[in-house]
């Protein structure tokens, strides 16, 4: 949009770029080790409590090179995320630092170490927070326990403009993953499975009455799970009564006799089973003779146990569904199979996500920010002076000279001195440039 | 003018089932909120419509069978727009919108011709009174609206049918994640009956209403009578049923599915296939 070649206002006209002082930027990285480099007994060695977490990034901050750091640990991962000048003193400086803290040597963990750098940092908190570095791809909790680590980070202010940046970028990422990937959409172990196919039955779970036969962990997890869906009595059957009993209190049910589980099938609707008996615990007759009385009202069968307590052929009454470990094992296969298929779609969200913050972060430097608040402040002028030669025709070339050169001169005066506060801001520590860079960026809306 | 507005609600319904498709292949909530909202406005231009048609007839339209397929379409797409909330079936529309659709093209191809001869020596401004007697407008109104809620619990006994079959052999597909509960769907269908019954039920009074009054008896054994009879017959065994002892799921999914054949056959095929009085209002030549 040159309206004169007389006056070429495009580039950096007036400004001397290779004046500013430009030394090496600072980068971000992450070192750490996870369920995939280190065994339990390490990462339990080198975990930090939640109590520890804010101790240790004072330490850091104040020992380590480092302009910014976030520290954090669950029992599956130890990782330390930080920006730096001077990365290699940084990073040996880290380690130092959790050998003394959690007194260990440093040969015991530097071959489950891992290090990334720049992109691939930030490549890999995405896929953290996204649940893709997870044992169980797709987990939840994941997410929590980034967040958590984050507010640490800003309750102790070890967090700066580009943890920040980094970080929200981060939550966006992952709330883009679970919401336009199905990678957390179904259940992968057998207990969770069991309530999924519940839900199908019953569509709400909630005062649905439970009836579990024999203890087992799998049973017992499966009826934690159900009474936190708020579901209604609990009633535990067991050849021992006294474990019924101490069973039924830490559900807050009703122990029965064994031979009562006939009589109970009539008011529960969800039976899990998970006896040591070697032959059927509930036979098909018993289940038939109750539905009359249940108003043909559904019933589920978990059947956890091996051999079978539930006879098969419970399967083939009218609104009774008997499902068995072997069942629920191929929903949850089928299940992973499917996070796998949305893991891909999901690395793909994570790539775009990390070449836009390469391009954020490119743009936070002081060269950047004036050529592009220049080049902001060119376009208005250009737009604004296009504008009122239209409404004007009739100037002469002379006049029209003269505004080119006024609007000219207005945008180099108005330049003027945020040149000479950035140029200043060259030479400031890291972390103030860059809370001078973020907000002028945000003022003039320089990201797009 | 007046099939302007039969063209654009037949193009709104088209449309909102594209989008109601669109959902159940990509589950995208938008496509599902669309599909209802296009469903919504297509009901609203099949009302411009149906009151372009009453005030150009000066009567209720359902004296040719394209008539009857209009106010069909419509009653199945109102009583959806009512219970949509009350349903709350997200799928449900993949159901209903391409019902409605076909109901309205097959209305529209249809040519709109009356074949009312005056029986018995009334003139013709004795008939159309006849027309606009109130027994015979709440007769007409009432038995739509029940064929049309029956027409949904067939539809929802469908789809109950598809995902049991999905847990009971234990083989997920396609539908199984689309589809809601069991729970969910059963109570949906057994909300379509109650409303059906009802609905029916008042039909049949307000019919044997008006044939005492048009001829002078309540019940003629006509055709359309009996089956009609018989499907409320098949009704009202499923509700009793499920109040007593408690028929539910499958089975009554099963009879929702064969009542609604029943009563298609009662609404349609008696007309083509026997004769009667009701056959004057919708025969086709």
């Amino acid at each position: 949009m040159a309206f004169s070649p007389a006056c070429n206002r495009d580039g950096l006209t007036g400004m001397k770029t290779d004046t500013i002082e430009t030394d090496t930027r600072e980068a971000i990285l992450l070192v750490g080790v996870n369920h995939e480099t280190a065994p339990v007994e390490i990462r339990e060695k080198l975990s930090f409590s939640p109590d520890e977490v804010p101790e240790a990034l004072e330490s850091l901050i104040i020992e380590a090179p480092v302009n910014e750091v976030m520290l954090f640990s669950t029992c599956n991962r130890v990782e330390v995320l930080f920006t730096t000048k001077t990365p290699g003193p940084a990073v040996a400086a880290i380690k130092q630092f959790i050998c003394d803290f959690k007194t260990i040597s440093g040969d015991a963990f530097e071959n489950c170490l891992y290090r990334y750098n720049g992109d691939e940092a930030v490549r890999h908190i995405f896929r953290v927070a996204s649940g893709l570095d997870s044992m169980m791809v797709g987990e939840p909790q994941i997410f929590g326990q980034v967040k958590e680590a984050y507010r640490q980070a800003v309750n102790k202010k070890t967090a700066g403009v580009i943890l920040n940046r980094l970080i929200h970028r981060t939550f966006f990422v992952a709330k883009r993953v679970r919401s336009e990937t199905g990678i957390g959409a179904s259940a992968v172990s057998v207990s969770y499975a069991a309530i999924e196919l519940g839900r199908k039955i019953f569509g709400d779970l909630a005062g649905r009455r439970v009836l579990l036969v024999g203890a087992g962990e799998m049973a017992e997890l499966a009826v934690e799970h159900l009474v936190s869906h708020r579901v209604g009595e609990v009633y535990v059957a067991n050849r021992t009564f006294e474990r019924a009993v101490a069973l039924a209190e830490r559900f807050n049910g009703k122990a029965v006799s064994f031979k009562e589980i006939g009589d109970t099938l009539q008011f529960a609707d969800i039976v899990i089973s998970s006896t040591g008996a070697p032959e059927v615990v509930i036979t098909k007759q018993q289940v038939k003779a109750v539905m009359r009385s249940r108003r043909n009202s559904p019933v589920f069968f978990i059947d956890i146990a091996v051999p079978r307590d539930i006879d098969a052929a419970v399967n083939r009454i009218e609104n009774a569904y008997v499902y068995d470990i072997d069942d629920l094992k191929s929903v949850v296969d089928e299940n992973l199979k499917q996070r796998r298929r949305e893991a891909v779609k999901a690395e793909r969200i994570v790539d775009q996500a990390t070449l836009k913050f390469r391009t954020w972060y490119d743009s936070l430097d002081v060269v950047p920010t004036v050529v592009a608040l220049r080049e902001k402040m060119n376009v208005i002028a250009d737009a604004e002076l296009e504008r009122t030669l239209r409404a004007m025709p009739d100037l002469a070339d002379r006049e029209r000279q003269a505004l080119y050169t006024m609007a000219d001169a207005m945008v180099n005066k108005i330049m003027h001195d945020p040149t000479l506060f950035l140029k200043k801001m060259a030479g400031k520590p890291d972390t103030e440039k860059n809370r001078y860079l973020d907000v002028i960026r945000r003022l003039f809306n320089l990201e797009e | 003018m007046t099939s302007t507005a039969a063209v654009i609600a037949v193009f709104v319904y088209m449309l909102s089932t594209g989008a109601y498709f669109a959902y159940l292949f990509v589950q995208k909530e938008y496509f599902y909120k669309y599909g209802y909202w296009l469903f919504a406005a297509g009901f609203a231009f099949h009302t411009i419509f149906m009151g372009m048609k009453v005030s150009m007839l000066g009567h209720m339209p359902g004296f040719s069978l394209s008539q009857t397929l209009f106010m069909a379409a419509w009653c199945v797409a109102g009583v959806f727009v009512l219970l949509h909330k009350k349903l709350d079936l997200k799928f449900f529309g993949i159901y209903v919108a391409p019902l409605v659709l076909i109901i309205m093209l097959f209305a529209t191809l249809l040519p709109d011709t009356m074949h009312i001869t005056a029986s018995g020596g009334q003139t013709d401004m004795q008939l159309k009174d006849l027309k606009n007697s109130f027994w015979l407008i709440a007769h007409i109104v009432t038995v739509f609206f029940g064929e049309a809620a029956f027409a949904l619990a067939g539809g929802v006994g469908a789809f109950y049918l598809i995902q049991e079959a999905a847990i009971k052999n234990k083989k997920r597909g396609f539908f199984f994640r689309r589809l809601p509960s069991l729970e969910r769907l059963d109570a949906a269908g057994y909300a379509c009956l109650v409303v059906g019954f009802t609905m029916l039920t008042l039909g049949l009074i307000t019919g044997i209403v008006y044939a005492r009054m048009v001829w002078g008896r309540f019940w003629a054994w006509d055709p359309k009578e009996v089956w009609s009879g018989l499907t409320w017959l098949v009704y009202a065994a499923l509700l009793h049923q499920r109040l007593v002892v408690g028929w539910r799921g499958r089975r009554a999914a099963i009879m929702a599915i064969i009542g609604f054949c029943l009563l298609l056959f009662t609404f349609l095929g008696v007309n083509f296939f026997l004769e009667g009085h009701h056959g004057i209002f919708t025969s086709m030549q």
